[in-house]
């Protein structure tokens, strides 16, 4: 994986974050420094190993199917940045997902 | 060969079914339709920060008992995964889902046509994940995205277990295509794994459609049908795709691989997005859940939970004769179906044994309010009374009457025909007995059957078999008298 | 100063449970000390005078009642990641700068339902990404032992608070050092435990697969009572671990006979100058002192411990902080469509080192890089697992450096990955699940500031850890010879 320049732009689309011309020249370079540190993983023999998500080993953690109170309305809603009536509103949506 | 038939289509369906459990998939929250806006949420639900995800254990066996219903494979390690994309519905701006290991893998859906015809489609998976809240459009547009200028979040949906269900592109026609859905909707409604009403979007689908010349083994270029909300409208939309691409082709052009809507008000499909616009969704396994494991007891004793499955009900039936309206009636009303196996397998001849079922039993169920499988009338005397009418014991005169007094409790039909001395008489002295009494007192309708009006003969076995009480057997009366006179 | 504040949980919880002292006494004492000093070193974001008299009361209620209360009175700073209803709860972000929380999480549950008094909501690096309390978006921390320099971080609001007596318990989190540096840094002790030994629900989450809460305290005594608090199983959280938890305020020990204490051969300490290479070689021979046996284990990835955790945490937490998008609550930045809404919002609300972990992780996670950066990282941190277990063959306990100095001054460390290498000797821990803590053992640099001793145990072994911390703050005294600035 011989590190390569980052796209930041198309990364900062994928994570919903304006970036200012600066904010582009900037992490262009501190991630591609990283990236560089990152590198000396390629060092490691992984092709026998296994991936590990989880270090404490558990399994089949599951609940009962019980309905329990919800929320107060008034109490959610009130955090929102912007409500309208029982709904919380968004600017225009462009597209379906 | 007109134009159209130089083609076929290559059909792929992916199915979103919502589960039908008591609470949401991640949280404690009901699972129910309808209610106020925004009042089934948690914290969790929410994707309020610091919340944390527990699967319901009634999904995960939904999900096995759906995909053992299929005959799919039920892996042993199974786990779930994050999607990431940001929509304003989708609380945690990622969805739990399943991506390399879903619940279950492979398996076949055997469905029908409307004229009987059995055929089967493959299934690639069926995996489990969670439902959005609900947006609705504002400020222009009709309630849909375009032109509007705002939009309102209902999140008690978010979190609902939803399953998703994805075919091999097995299927052929709109109507197969439709077939295919019947079949899904049916088996999960036998299940009870789900409710499957879409005016509620508990079932939701898209379509992958393609078309190639007949006998081509290759693929073309395919769309992805969305916004289909109903069987018609999921008939229609490929319909209309189909002939769309097959004009395209013909006109020289080019298939565009892309997501279309169906415009259910124009009747035809428009494009959404293009593959190039397709996103990046980062899938990673959720580090807040843990792997699934699932071993052969479960699998077990979920097996033994499974019912008899409409695709196997309407094949046995069609076995029996039954035609494809009638079989696929009964197919759709479980209980009643039960009831028709239940008097097969106390030795009715099923053809008569489904006329009573569909035809008198329903009536009766329809005016008392009593169910079928309810009634006085179990399935053995059913069978009892079936029995009677096929040894020609009594006459279906007879038979019906008989089965107005079982259905309010008189008991088995066999004990009130030797009671009552109901069974059919064909001794040919006491029928001709009758005859000689009825022509005499009906002189004129003799002497018009010889002056050739002979349709008067109907009216005349009428009389006979009122004299016997309904006993004569109807087929003999009509050739003693006859011969009488002739 | 009230010399209520300088005394330690145990003995506080003792005093009021025998009622020479009431928690409102102790209560009152705590706040005055905060309004007297806090002004100076910005421990707390949220100082919650109303509730910690509220809930003083409720204790003294209870304690009146006869309830047995571990932590009764005990004076609280929460880090301001962990929700409590009805207060400020921030991750020290501009993004949540004004987000109540409606629910408690489970181990801040715990902790007041023990006694405990919550006396604020402490200051952290943002959304717990950091080393040294900088990146928080809301205020300013300093170390308590010399204000010109950092408190270390993220949990630094704790550390520092729990250092200057404006609590006598502080709750952290740890995802790759954040306890057990800031403790390191401000002369305390800070303890993560096993991964999901304590419920992480309510903690707002940063990398979910190493995220775990922990005390810091004054003594391991402290910090022991406060972990029986927390510890065991949480049906809200999954990765929670359902297993018994041994207590540990009753296995702390006094010598070290009989443990086999292994010492990293990778772990150069010499790297980091004579002097801090000669106090950890006085640290290891003073636990040989307490009858440890030490020897010489190998961690052969040693090395690789921050490259794997710069891929692992940023992909997690660039998932997990999607949910900050301006829809529900938090921070919203208006934009003329919801997509340059959520762009507006997340780039006004994130700090430049949540907005590098975030950018850094979706490119690990995006398409065509998974497999050489994630899933890379992923087996490296197998191997980080497989490397403990095999060093835990030969002996009980590892001891090693805490953090690779003392605390720095502000704006010492202008590149990122200068900072990360702060986390160089606690990383290897939290990639394996390990329990660790860190305990005062003398003072560097000039001034002359306090360091902090790591000890790591197999998974599970939390009793056997601080037991084995007990004997050696005992028979070392460290923290006590050194008073902070204030
Ligand atoms: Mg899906
Ligand atoms: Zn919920």
């Amino acid at each position: 994986m011989a590190s390569e320049k980052i796209d930041v732009r198309y990364v900062a689309k994928l994570a919903r974050i304006a970036l200012s011309e600066d904010e582009v020249e900037r992490f262009e370079k501190q991630l591609g420094d990283l990236l560089g540190h990152v590198d000396v993983l390629s060092e490691l023999e992984t092709a026998a190993v296994p991936a590990t998500a989880q270090v404490v080993e558990s399994k089949n953690v599951e609940r009962a199917d019980e309905a329990g109170p919800s929320l107060d309305r008034e109490t959610i809603l009130s955090m929102a940045p912007q409500r309208q009536g029982a709904f919380f509103r968004v600017p225009k949506i462009i597209a379906e997902p | 060969m007109t134009v159209k038939a130089q083609y076929e289509a290559v059909i792929g369906i992916e199915c979103h079914v919502e589960l039908k459990t008591r609470s949401k998939m991640f949280c404690a929250c009901a699972n129910e339709f309808g209610g106020e806006p925004n009042t089934k949420v948690c914290p969790v639900c929410l994707a309020l920060p610091g919340s944390l995800p527990v699967a319901n254990a009634e999904a995960i066996r939904h999900m096995i008992r759906a995909g053992l219903a299929f005959d799919a494979s039920i892996p042993a390690f199974s786990k779930f995964d994050r999607k990431n994309y940001f929509y304003p519905d989708m609380p945690k701006d990622y969805q739990i889902s399943q991506y390399d290991m879903p619940l279950t893998l492979g398996g076949i859906v055997r469905y029908w046509l409307e004229d009987g015809t059995l055929k089967e489609c493959k299934l690639t998976r069926i995996h489990l994940e969670e439902d959005t809240g609900k947006s609705m459009h504002g400020g222009g547009g009709d309630g849909r995205i375009a032109g509007s200028s705002f939009s309102l979040i209902d999140f008690n949906r978010a979190g609902v277990p939803l399953m998703e269900c994805v075919s091999e592109p097995d299927l052929r026609s709109a109507q197969e295509a439709v077939g295919y859905l019947e079949a899904l909707k049916r088996t999960f409604v036998q299940l009870g794994v789900s409710d499957v009403k879409m005016e509620e979007g508990s079932l939701r689908c898209d379509a992958n459609v393609s078309i190639r010349p007949v006998g081509s083994t290759e693929l073309g270029t395919k769309t992805e049908i969305k916004n289909m909300n109903s069987f018609r409208s999921v008939l229609r939309a490929i319909e209309s795709e189909i002939e769309r691409q097959i004009t395209l082709l013909e006109s020289g052009g080019r298939i565009v691989q892309e997501t279309r809507g169906w415009d259910e008000g124009q009747g035809e499909t428009h494009s959404m997005r293009s593959k190039e616009q397709a996103h990046d969704y980062r899938y990673f396994p959720d580090p807040d859940l843990v792997p699934i494991e699932i071993d052969a007891a479960l699998i077990d004793e979920l097996r033994k939970t499974i019912p008899v499955l409409p695709p196997e009900r309407f094949a046995k039936y069609r076995e029996y004769g039954i035609d494809p309206k009638q079989a696929t009636q009964l197919v759709d009303n479980s209980p009643l179906a039960d009831y028709f196996d239940a008097s097969v397998a106390a030795g009715a001849n099923p053809q008569t044994s489904m006329n009573f079922v569909l035809g008198d039993l329903s009536r009766l169920a329809n005016e008392s309010g009593t169910a079928v499988n309810a009634s006085a009338v179990t399935p053995v005397a059913l069978a009892e009374l079936v029995a009677l009418v096929e040894s020609k014991t009594i006459n279906s005169k007879i038979a019906k009457e008989l089965l107005e007094r079982m259905w309010i409790g008189e008991g088995s039909p066999k004990a009130i025909v030797e009671k009552e001395g109901l069974a059919q008489t064909s001794d040919t002295g006491e029928i001709e007995k009758l005859i000689l009494e009825v022509l005499a007192a009906n002189g004129k309708a003799a002497a018009d059957y010889k002056a050739g009006k002979t349709n008067i003969l109907g009216f005349l076995t009428g009389a006979v078999m009122k004299a016997s009480r309904g006993k004569a057997n109807p087929a003999l009366v009509n050739e003693l008298l006859r011969k009488k006179l002739e | 100063m009230n010399d209520l504040v300088k005394r330690g949980a145990a003995d506080i919880a003792r005093e009021v449970r025998a009622k020479r002292i009431s928690a409102a006494e102790v209560t009152e004492a705590a706040l005055a000390r905060v309004d007297e000093v806090d002004g100076r070193l910005g421990c707390y974001l949220t100082r919650l005078h109303d509730l910690a008299r509220q809930c003083a009361r409720r204790v003294d209620e209870r304690v009146a009642a006869g309830d047995t209360l571990p932590l009764a009175g005990v004076p609280l700073a929460v880090k301001d990641n962990m929700c409590l209803t009805g207060t400020r709860t921030t991750a020290a972000s501009k993004i949540l700068e004004n987000w109540i929380a409606p629910y408690t999480a489970t181990a801040v549950q715990r902790m007041l339902d023990a006694g405990a008094v919550p006396i604020g909501k402490a200051n952290l690096d943002e959304f717990a990404m950091g080393s040294s309390c900088e990146n928080s978006a809301l205020g300013v921390t300093r170390n308590p032992y010399d204000l010109k320099r950092v408190p270390g971080g993220s949990s630094g609001g704790s550390a520092a608070a729990v250092a200057a007596f404006e609590a006598a318990v502080g709750l952290g989190s740890d995802t790759g050092g954040s306890i057990r540096e800031p403790a390191a840094f401000c002369n305390v002790v800070g303890f993560k435990p096993t991964y999901g030994r304590v419920s992480r629900y309510g903690l707002i989450a940063f990398a979910s697969s190493l995220d775990q809460i922990g005390p810091l305290a004054r003594t391991v005594e402290d910090a022991a009572l406060a972990y029986d608090a927390m510890a065991g199983h949480d049906p809200m959280d999954s990765t929670s671990i359902d297993r018994a938890v041994e207590p540990a305020a009753a296995s702390l020990r006094e010598d070290l006979k009989g443990l086999r204490v292994g010492i990293v051969k990778e772990f150069v300490t010499a790297k980091l100058g004579p002097e801090i290479d000669a106090l950890y070689k006085r640290a290891y021979q003073e636990l040989a002192d307490l009858g440890a046996e030490l020897v010489e284990i190998s961690l052969p990835t040693a090395d690789y411990g921050l490259a794997t955790y710069y891929l692992i945490a940023p992909a997690e937490c660039s998932s997990n902080l999607a949910r900050f998008d301006g829809v529900r609550y938090g921070l919203r930045v208006d934009g003329a469509d919801v997509g340059a809404m959520y762009e507006q919002t997340r780039a006004g609300g994130f700090g430049p080192e949540v907005k590098r972990r975030i950018l850094i992780g979706t490119y690990a996670l995006s398409s065509g890089y998974y497999d050489a950066y994630y899933v890379k990282a992923q087996k490296a941190r197998t191997m980080f697992a497989q490397d403990f277990r095999k060093a835990f063959e030969r002996c009980d306990l590892i001891a090693a450096p805490a953090a690779s100095s003392p605390a720095f001054e502000f704006d010492s460390k202008s590149d990122p990955y200068s900072m990360y290498m702060m986390d160089y000797y606690t990383i290897p821990m939290s990639l394996a699940g390990l329990p660790a803590l860190s305990v005062p053992c003398g003072y560097a640099g000039e001034p002359a500031l306090p360091m902090g001793l790591q000890l790591a145990a197999p998974l599970f072994e939390e009793a056997k850890l601080l037991g084995a911390a007990h004997a050696y703050e005992r028979a070392t005294g460290y923290a006590a010879k050194a008073a902070p600035a204030v």
